[in-house]
């Protein structure tokens, strides 16, 4: 299982603040998980369509579309960020 | 502890006074407040919300203050970036750096400024007449954060 996070404008687009999933053998990296999730069409395919600017964390560090998923991992999906 | 999310307000006097403390070898302080305005891109603003990622965001931030430290002979950094709703006037976030001399510490708290604003995981909202809105990323932030 994983735990996927969705913030800011994304969790509102997605319609959930969280989900625990449980990651599919041919979803190794981060990049794969975009694209697996994109299959769920709908917002997913708009929101997470490439080109989008969506940012990924995985365990609280930012991630990039190569960083590898391993089962417990927690992943953050948001929009580029906005504070200060 | 050098980095605090909160929603309380703070005091800039009161925090600058216990990050010197008596410590004789600070000649510099050089500190940034962040403040919500009332108009941004030619809306009013009657509120913003904050949110941040907890776990992250402390995470990134100490991140930031370590490598602020790693490249100026600084003393003392402090981070405070409030979340949660804010109104016209308020503060937002205050760095404080306490070095040596001056220009290590405006050039460690601009970083500190421009790492934060492109790498800390904060999000603000906008309440305007015409309703809700997210708030966008600006290049020129990345570009600021790029120079160093």
């Amino acid at each position: 299982m994983i735990t996927l996070v969705y913030l800011a404008r994304l969790r509102e687009a997605l319609g959930a603040p969280a989900e625990k999933i449980e990651l599919p053998v041919e979803v190794g990296t981060v990049a794969a998980l975009l694209a697996w999730l994109r299959q769920r069409g709908g917002p997913w395919a708009a929101e997470l369509a490439p080109g989008r600017a969506v940012r990924v964390a995985v365990n609280y560090d930012m991630a990039q579309a190569d960083t590898p998923l391993k089962a417990g991992d927690e992943v953050a999906l948001f929009p580029p960020v906005t504070g200060g | 502890m050098p980095v605090r999310i909160q929603t309380e307000d703070f005091d800039i006097a009161r925090e600058i006074a216990a990050l010197r403390g008596s410590d004789a070898r600070i000649g510099a302080i050089a500190a940034f407040v962040g403040l919500v305005r009332d108009i941004n891109d030619a809306a009013t603003v009657n509120t913003l919300t904050l949110e941040h990622y907890p776990g992250m965001t402390e995470k990134a931030l100490d991140d930031i203050v370590d490598q602020a430290r790693a490249r100026w002979s600084v003393h003392d950094v402090l981070v405070i970036h409030r979340v949660g709703e804010l109104k016209p006037t308020e503060q937002i976030v205050l760095v404080i750096v306490a070095g040596a001399h001056r220009g290590e510490a405006f050039a460690a708290c601009e970083f500190v400024m421009d790492y934060l604003k492109t790498r800390a995981p904060f999000w603000k909202k906008e309440q305007t007449q015409d309703g809700e809105r997210w708030v966008e990323a600006r290049a020129s932030d990345e570009k600021k954060a790029a120079r160093w």
